[in-house]
């Protein structure tokens, strides 16, 4: 029979995380992650769940015990948002170089100043470059697949990943969630096997300081520099899309949900506008696609579940090779430029002959609602600026008072 | 105990060949303090002059299984490499942190007093040679009033070093103790017994640093022992909230013959531009400090 519940996407997330077996959590409580945190406080009280919970005094340290209990050989599981994730920022870098494969929810917030606890990316998408596989969902069903699959993912990588969920849209709204058994999730997810065990009789000191250059060590063997150790992360990354597929392919196949590898489309094959967005905007914008058809406008979305590595330039250029219009809504921006999504999808097709006007949108920031009917009326008005011969748009702030 | 030097372990576990520099106090602090540790143990330790010991990669002279950790993270580190060992069922290994007092005074301080609060089992180590070495000798809240560092380095630093221990106390952790490597069985012996408690433990090492003080690489000892005679270091241990003396300390309490600071002072480069307002000042400071220890050593008898 099926385990069918209806669940907030925090909730998806804790149920998830104990669906793993995790073995150690930190976490420290921001909203809208809070009640994720709360939940598996008592998952491990009235144990549910057999894990060691360290009640951190902050999210710099609920990192680092993440890091030092992935280090030794536990499954550790955390989560943030929003201002905990920036503070976390130092040792988001030193996860991913000591190549450990921590699982950690994004619930995504804006960022201060000035405060908001509402929902936009600008919290994971200021994480770019820290060296984090970064996922995508859409709703609360992908957030406990997504989690599940992480692992399995990270522990073949030894990549940390970010799985980010829209906080309140997703974090704090009820849905049905159909919960695999633990039985299934232990057959799909092995046991953690760590990269190097710490132990007396092999000492080593790990992570200590590197020279430019290749050293050899005792035995006269070069070993790596900095630079060749920076290498095999991007390597790893750059590699980590078939992975990230051949996961989510094993996974559909014994769980009965695809959530699409690297990216999902929805009535592409015949589409010439695309819309485009990561999360729950990208779940609208397939409502927004859907009125757009009954309007007789061909369109299609396409939506980023792997935000890093970024989808490969063939998967890509695929996904969008018939468009006449891409129309982005994202809810984040690299200040003094556009949406970051926008630059990394213009760099994926130069030379690749898509020569399709590109309209991005900054949208929802701050919490603001995005309904699909504004997407449909952003499109639609994008389109005819682009029938005009408008083809170097400047980004929109959308419902955004811009005077 | 041991009685002497010879009945200390002997196995090594800080080979010759480290990076830290001649007459370095840490060097000395650590080799004791590893071989009273022994086997079943990891360190963790982050960006400080121990780090630099550890040497370049791939090589270490150090045997002890260990990790680095930023700055802030020593004592956070060390509860994730806790929690993980619990987790896995390997209760039996001594997870200690190892951070200069830059790394506990300054910026390690919010990780420790979370790791204390929770009762994490571990034993904390700040070898403290009073200012950020690794990164050219600036001031740290460890540094002594009057000292020239690279960011006092006209007026000299003009407050007194921030009485950590004290912060420490305030956690009511299983175990304090502080020690100097120029008594290294003092040292040994307080490793030895740190190990056998469960808890939170904390182990403040004074540790004499040629370049940084300015002084010659061969009176490293002598500087640390002047430290003990005139009272700046102050041998003690406190267990469950009894504070006793040890060692050349508790000898220095029983006969009242405590130094005046000038001793210390006078031999280090770094107390050159001291005023002596200042230096009635250090002697204020350390005359008060050691009536409060005498205190709390009377009262726990
Ligand atoms: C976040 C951060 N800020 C600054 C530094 C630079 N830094 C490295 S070690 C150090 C000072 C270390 O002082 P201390 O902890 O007393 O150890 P010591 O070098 O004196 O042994 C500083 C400031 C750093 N590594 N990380
Ligand atoms: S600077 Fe001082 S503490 Fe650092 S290695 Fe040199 S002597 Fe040792
Ligand atoms: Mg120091």
């Amino acid at each position: 029979m099926t385990d069918a519940r209806i669940i907030t996407g925090n909730q998806a997330a804790a149920l998830a995380a104990r669906l793993c077996d995790v073995q150690v959590i930190a976490a420290y409580p921001i909203t809208p992650q809070s009640q994720l945190a709360e939940m598996l406080s008592l998952y491990v009280e009235s144990g549910q769940l057999r894990a060691e919970y360290v009640r951190v005094e902050g999210e710099h340290s609920a990192m680092t015990v993440c890091i030092g209990a992935s280090t030794v050989g536990a499954r550790v599981f955390t989560a943030t948002s929003s201002n905990g994730l920036l503070y976390m920022h130092e040792q988001l870098h030193w996860a991913a170089g000591s190549r450990l494969p921590i699982v950690m929810c994004c619930v995504n917030r804006g960022v201060g100043a000035p405060w908001s606890i509402f929902n936009d990316q600008q919290d994971s998408l200021a994480q770019r470059d820290t060296g984090w596989i970064q996922m995508y969902c859409r709703d609360n069903q992908e957030i406990l697949d997504t989690i599940i699959q992480a692992y399995r993912i990270a522990e073949t990588v030894y990549a940390p990943v970010m799985v980010c969920y829209d906080g309140f849209v997703l974090s704090h709204t009820m849905m049905p969630v159909v919960s695999p058994t633990p039985a299934a999730v232990r057959k799909f997810l092995p046991p953690y096997k760590p990269h190097t065990i710490l132990d007396s009789n092999n000492p080593m000191t790990i992570n200590s300081v590197l020279l430019p250059n290749r050293r050899p060590d005792a035995e006269g063997v070069l070993c790596d520099g900095y630079m060749e150790m920076r290498y095999k992360l991007q390597n790893a990354l750059n590699r980590s899309p078939e992975t990230i597929r051949e996961v989510n392919r094993q996974y559909a196949e014994a769980f009965g949900r695809d959530h699409g590898g690297m990216l999902w489309t929805h009535r592409t094959e015949d589409a010439e506008v695309i819309l485009t967005s990561m999360g729950s905007l990208a779940a609208e914008a397939t409502v927004a696609a859907d009125a757009l058809r009954e309007e007789g406008i061909k369109a299609g979305v396409v939506g980023i579940r792997v935000f890093r590595p970024f989808p490969e330039k063939k998967e890509v250029v695929a996904a969008y090779r018939n468009a006449k219009a891409i129309i982005l809504f994202e809810k984040s921006v690299s200040y003094g430029y556009e949406g970051g999504l926008c630059s990394d999808l213009k760099a994926a097709f130069y030379g690749s002959g898509i020569n399709a006007a590109i309209h991005d949108h900054v949208a929802g920031l701050g919490g603001r609602d995005v309904k699909a009917r504004e997407l449909v009326e952003a499109v639609k008005s994008s389109l005819a600026r682009i029938a005009e011969g408008e083809r170097e748009l400047n980004t929109t702030w959308l419902n955004c008072h811009t005077e | 105990m041991p009685q002497n030097l010879f009945k200390i372990h002997e196995k090594e576990y800080v080979l010759p060949g480290t990076r830290a520099c001649q007459g370095c106090g840490l060097s000395i602090a650590y080799r004791f303090a590893l071989k009273a540790l022994r086997e079943d143990t990891i360190v963790t330790l982050p960006a400080c002059c121990l780090c630099v010991l550890h040497g370049l990669y791939p090589l270490t002279p150090v045997l002890v299984p260990s990790v680095n950790n930023t700055f802030a993270s020593t004592a956070a580190s060390a509860s994730g490499i806790a929690a993980g060992l619990a987790a896995l069922n390997r209760t039996d290994t001594t997870v200690v942190a190892f951070a200069g007092d830059g790394g506990t005074f300054d910026m390690g301080l919010q990780a420790l007093s979370g790791a204390a609060e929770r009762g994490t089992d571990f034993i904390y180590v700040a070898y403290d040679n009073e200012g950020y070495m690794n990164t050219g000798t600036q001031r740290s809240s460890a540094t002594p009033m009057g000292a020239l560092t690279t960011t006092t380095p006209v007026l000299t630093k003009q407050q007194h070093k921030k009485d950590f221990l004290k912060i420490m106390e305030a956690h009511q952790i299983a175990y304090i103790a502080t020690t100097t490597p120029a008594y290294p069985i003092d040292l040994y012996d307080k490793f030895v017994r740190a190990k056998r408690i469960k808890g939170t433990r904390f182990i403040h090492i004074h540790t004499p640093c040629p370049p940084g003080w300015q002084y010659p690489t061969k009176d490293t000892v002598r500087i640390g022992r002047l430290a003990v005679d005139t009272g700046l270091c102050v041998l003690f241990e406190v267990e469950n909230g009894k504070f006793r003396f040890t060692g050349r300390s508790r000898t220095l309490a029983e006969k009242g013959n405590k130094l005046p600071v000038v001793h210390y002072v006078e031999r280090q480069g770094r107390f050159k531009k001291m005023s002596i307002e200042q230096l009635s000042q250090l002697q204020n400071w350390v005359d008060d400090r050691w009536e409060e220890y005498k205190k709390k050593a009377a009262e726990s008898k």
